[in-house]
């Protein structure tokens, strides 16, 4: 007996999660074998393949967005986890400080430093290997320790001195000193070993924003550190985390059950943010059909739904009396609207191929150490 | 591990008081462990993943309950500060007629395959759509 197959009304019923005044229903996916009786719901790659869809909504190097249709939320959550803490990122970790004469504190300076984001040349950094930290009571081995391959050096050192040539009536601390306010753009790198190879250039390691304020000064008092970049994870540190966000949220459905004419549709249109609900004049085609609630209402206008896309789900038509029973809200199940923000050492797009990279891996992974529980 | 700063002596009371073994690498240098919890038969097996949690969990949970074979599957993370990551497999005993007789082992490999298989369709499905998307823009600056 070939496996039933749910009719299209059903799937698309199924497809929305209902979204009502106080509550959301329908909530779960059922799309497992032996939910419904008869119906196969098997892992097919081929489906899959068919029904998976992605749309390209924005594409730049600060910012994706894009949608997932087909998916089911376990997966694309399992997307947006790793975005944010499990891809690889250059971050400052070990702060060497020589002389610190600033009023802020070593280790609140060094908390600062770790905290900037970095950018360089991308093949240099998917180069770079893991800095391993020695266990406290192992022999530091020849093959531990900072090297080209897991550390980039970078200095910050600034002093604070009075500007000769300012005016003598200058109140700016900024025109009165020189290196009053010490920025991002204050760090310098330092290329060892093979890393000028890859660094070079515009490929420099340096902060993605050189305008970050990273201490004040007065005269006399001066910075002298050396940073001591590594490669780490955002699950260790935020300050790994490759993404400034990495959110999805579900396609808003609206459905306008019963027909909605006159004053009635620019109030419903004001219950929605602009462009989602547009007015459109009713057809004398449509006045002439019976029981479709627009008789006699010929060139009136009616309200349709334009673009849910930008819809927020505010759920403000249902608290009015004149719109109930004439609108079902929803979000669709299967269809996530990612969007990634790059914190700039990456871009956006990649990081999502990375993200769908790094679970397969950790699939392959897993799946070899299976071997030994067959022996 | 800082040393302690109250005494050199190990203190037999406060043998609880050591400080944690260092983390595992985040970074899983290693190959990663997996064991079985006690208690387990052909078809019904917990698992015990170390150093993983909700992403993995989840979605590896889903791919296994696609599986026509498998009765039952269910992830649970015991204790938040333990990163331990526990799966419970069952799968149906009796052969029936449309359904071979899959052990929990196997429906646990099935299901990371299938992951797998999911991975690179949306990595050439987003690649695609990526670079349409980007050549549609470029022409539409050009011109």
């Amino acid at each position: 007996m070939a496996p039933l197959v749910a009719s299209q009304e059903e799937l698309q019923r199924r497809r929305i999660i209902d979204i009502n005044a106080e509550t959301v229903t329908n909530i779960p996916s059922t799309d497992f074998p032996g939910h419904w009786p008869g119906e196969s719901h098997a892992w097919a790659l081929d489906q899959f393949k068919e029904n998976f869809k992605v749309d390209y909504h924005r594409n730049d190097p600060h910012e994706a967005s894009f949608s997932l249709i087909g998916l089911d939320a376990a997966v694309a959550n399992a997307f947006r986890r790793i975005l944010m803490a499990e891809i690889p990122t250059l971050a400052i970790e070990y702060v060497f400080v020589h002389n610190n004469t600033s009023v802020i504190q070593d280790e609140v300076l060094a908390q600062r430093l770790g905290l900037i984001p970095l950018k360089g040349s991308v093949d240099g950094i998917n180069w770079m290997r893991w800095y391993r930290k020695p266990a406290e009571d192992e022999e530091p081995s020849e093959d531990d320790g900072p090297s080209d391959f897991n550390t980039v050096v970078m200095h910050l050192a600034v002093e604070c001195t009075k500007n000769t040539n300012a005016h003598p009536d200058e109140e700016d601390p900024r025109k009165l000193y020189n290196h009053a306010h010490v920025y991002a753009k204050d760090i310098s790198f330092t290329p060892v070993g093979r890393q000028d190879q890859y660094f070079v250039g515009d490929g420099a390691i340096q902060p993605v924003n050189p305008d970050i304020l990273i201490a004040k000064m007065r005269p006399g008092q001066k910075i002298d550190m050396e940073l001591h970049c590594i490669k780490g994870i955002g699950a260790d540190h935020a300050k790994f985390s490759p993404v400034a966000t990495a959110s999805y949220r579900l396609m808003p459905d609206i459905n306008i059950l019963r027909p909605i004419i006159g004053d009635d549709a620019k109030k419903f249109a004001k219950c929605f943010p602009k462009g989602v609900i547009a007015l459109e004049p009713v057809t004398s085609a449509e006045a002439s059909r019976k029981d479709s609630g627009y008789e006699g209402h010929a060139g009136e206008q009616k309200a349709v739904v334009r673009d849910a896309f930008n819809d927020t789900v505010s759920r403000e038509c249902l608290r009015h009396e004149e719109f109930q029973g004439k609108v079902k809200l929803g979000r669709i199940r299967d269809h996530f609207i990612f969007n990634v923000e790059s914190t700039g050492q990456f871009e956006s797009d990649t990081l999502f191929l990375e993200s769908v990279k790094v679970l397969k891996l950790k699939c392959a992974r897993w799946k070899r150490g299976l071997n030994d529980l067959m022996a | 591990m800082p040393a302690s700063v109250h005494s050199q002596e190990p203190q037999e009371a406060d043998q609880s008081m050591i400080d944690a073994e260092p983390e595992v690498d985040p970074i899983m240098l290693e190959e990663k462990r997996v064991v079985v919890l006690p208690g387990s038969s052909e078809t019904s097996a917990s698992f015990q993943f170390e150093n993983e949690g909700h992403t993995m969990g989840n979605a590896l949970r889903y791919a296994i309950m696609k599986n026509p074979a498998v009765e039952f599957c269910g992830y649970t993370i015991p204790h938040p500060s333990d990163p331990k990551m526990h799966l419970r497999i069952q799968t149906t005993e009796l052969t029936r007629r449309f359904i071979d007789t899959t052990t929990a082992l196997e429906a646990l490999e099935k299901g990371f395959s299938d992951l797998m298989d999911l991975c690179d369709v949306v990595t050439e499905k987003f690649t695609d759509a990526r670079d349409q998307f980007n050549e549609e823009n470029s022409n539409r600056m050009q011109s």
